[in-house]
């Protein structure tokens, strides 16, 4: 190994150590590395809470900060683009003992966490429901609507996570009653900026389809299967109006 | 706008952008952390777009890792040079640093051992690094806090070596320098005198303040406080020798109103214009 690479090593592993131990370095020993070491964690805890504000408000942020410090030390940043940091995060707290007490917190940084990715996504048109209104309807299911890069949704069997997210980015009250049942999101970029709509399980199901390639016919099919009683004309138009999808793709047209 | 017209500038910050689009201040450019825009798309990158069409813009990398032994991050690479192509950028900078190893990211300009191996590793570095991205970049003197032992370079002395063998310019920080004179025991003066005028092509100001357990004996390079009167005094002695360069304000914490953070600029731009650029 090269001088250059043992050094970073050793500096590296003395970095990330959660206590900052007797490493056999000259510098580690010196009170300036505690520099060094705040500089780090700091780094990757302020940009863990950035991109999660609903989890850090529902915990409050010396909560927070100790979760955050954990994660990042057995998990850190792979690339310098932090707006991006925090994958695995949700997951992290859904295995993570002190938030047992805490069911929906996974849930709520999965959100935050497609916030971002809606955020960041790519750019690219955003299918209008004109375009969507001129087909036919024997034209319609014969076609498949494409998701928009930005377009995140994501389904909460039992419980309300959408609500209480909705509630912190809305800047709405978090005191007054919830209903505690399962409840469905889609985030998209309609206007350039991420916006929300709440949907049902059916929507969700027919842009899981969507997005496995069916075409609309084979997705209303599914979502008949699993939610017959679905209003899915409704949901196609709101879907369409949210900025889920980019374009129609005429099947054989590619 | 010639780089050569290009006088104070201050670094970028979304709470700052209505105000800074419509800045008309003469010489004015503004810094982005290139970081902060290596994404695919979204809101940011029009936000920058809007920016860079009514000014000049520098673009400041923080985490290519050039002293790092570990490979350049191609996708990394890649993506700061489409930024480069979308961007056009008036300047386009790096630090004398590492901040990956083994796959992670450690936000932090970190420290290395000067050597002959080192200086190979940043030179190739540079290289690929200037090829991605088709255009040289500006390497930055970083912030030292540690005594480390096995440098066979002095700082200026390497960097040096990394402009002759790559063709790379400088970026001098002078609140940099300030801040390891005083905790490594050097001297501030000399190392802004023996700095070379012609490699460099750009210069940073900051704040710094005390570290909060070992206080005045060990200043963090925090960007969180105005420029300190030490910082300007040797700003006013490296342009007194140099000449003009593209001077950066640089804020990234405890953001003051951009009315504020101008003044400190124009206070840059002043000692600026009373020099000419240097003559190429």
């Amino acid at each position: 190994m090269s001088d250059l690479r043992t050094f970073q090593s050793a500096f590296a592993s003395a970095l990330l150590a959660p206590a900052p131990g007797a490493a056999e370095s000259t510098y580690a020993g010196q009170p300036a590395f505690a520099v060094h070491r705040n500089t780090v964690m700091a780094g990757c805890i302020d940009a863990l809470a950035a991109n999660h504000p609903t989890v850090q408000r529902l915990v409050g942020e010396e909560w927070f900060r100790d979760a955050a410090r954990i994660f990042a030390q057995a998990s850190p940043p792979q690339d310098g683009v932090l707006a991006r940091y925090g994958l695995g995060f949700a997951e992290f707290l859904q295995s993570f003992a002190p938030a047992a007490e805490l069911p929906y917190l996974a849930g709520v940084a999965d959100l935050d966490r497609c916030w971002t990715e809606s955020h960041l996504a790519a750019d690219a048109p955003v299918l209008r429901p004109a375009e969507v209104a001129r087909l036919t309807p024997e034209r319609l299911v014969r076609v498949r609507l494409e998701p928009h890069p930005a377009a995140r949704w994501r389904s909460f069997e039992t419980l309300p996570i959408c609500t209480l997210w909705r509630r912190h980015r809305e800047e709405q009250s978090l005191d007054d009653e919830v209903d505690w049942h399962g409840e469905s999101i889609l985030l998209a970029r309609p206007g350039g900026s991420v916006a929300w709509l709440a949907i049902d399980a059916g929507a969700t199901a027919f842009l899981d389809a969507c997005a496995q390639g069916r075409n609309v016919g084979e997705s209303l099919d599914e979502v008949a299967a699993v939610a017959p009683q679905v209003d899915m004309a409704m949901w196609l138009r709101q879907l369409v109006q949210a900025g889920a999808f980019t374009r129609i793709v005429v099947e054989g047209a590619g | 706008m010639p780089v050569s017209a290009l006088t104070a500038g201050v670094g970028l910050k979304a709470e700052h952008y209505a105000e800074a689009l419509r800045c008309r201040a003469s010489g004015m450019w503004f810094e982005v952390h290139a970081e902060n825009y290596r994404v695919a798309g979204g809101p940011r990158r029009a936000w920058l777009e809007a920016i860079r069409r009514e000014h000049p813009l520098s673009l400041h990398g923080v985490s290519l890792s050039l002293a790092g032994a570990d490979p350049i991050d191609r996708i990394a690479l890649a993506g700061l040079a489409e930024l480069v192509r979308e961007l056009q950028p008036a300047l386009v900078s790096e630090h004398l640093a590492w901040s990956r190893f083994g796959g992670a990211y450690l936000p932090d300009l970190l420290p290395f051992p000067r050597t002959s191996e080192s200086l190979a590793t940043v030179c190739d570095n540079v290289s690929r690094a200037q090829e991605a991205i088709g255009r040289t970049i500006a390497l930055e003197n970083p912030s030292h806090y540690l005594s480390l032992e096995g440098h066979t370079f002095d700082e200026i002395e390497f960097l040096v070596q990394v402009a002759r063998r790559t063709g790379c310019s400088l970026l001098l920080d002078i609140n940099n320098v300030y801040v390891s004179a005083v905790n490594t025991g050097a001297s501030a003066e000399c190392y802004v005198d023996a700095f070379p005028a012609d490699l460099v092509a750009e210069i940073h100001l900051a704040g710094h303040r005390p570290d909060a357990t070992l206080g005045e004996r060990l200043l963090v390079d925090s960007h969180d406080a105005p420029v300190a009167p030490a910082v300007w005094q040797l700003f006013e002695r490296f342009v007194a020798r140099a000449g003009s360069r593209p001077t950066l304000i640089e804020r990234d914490a405890e953001l003051p109103t951009f009315a504020e953070l101008m003044r400190e600029r124009d206070a840059a731009h002043a000692r600026l214009n009373a020099r000419t650029p240097m003559a190429a």
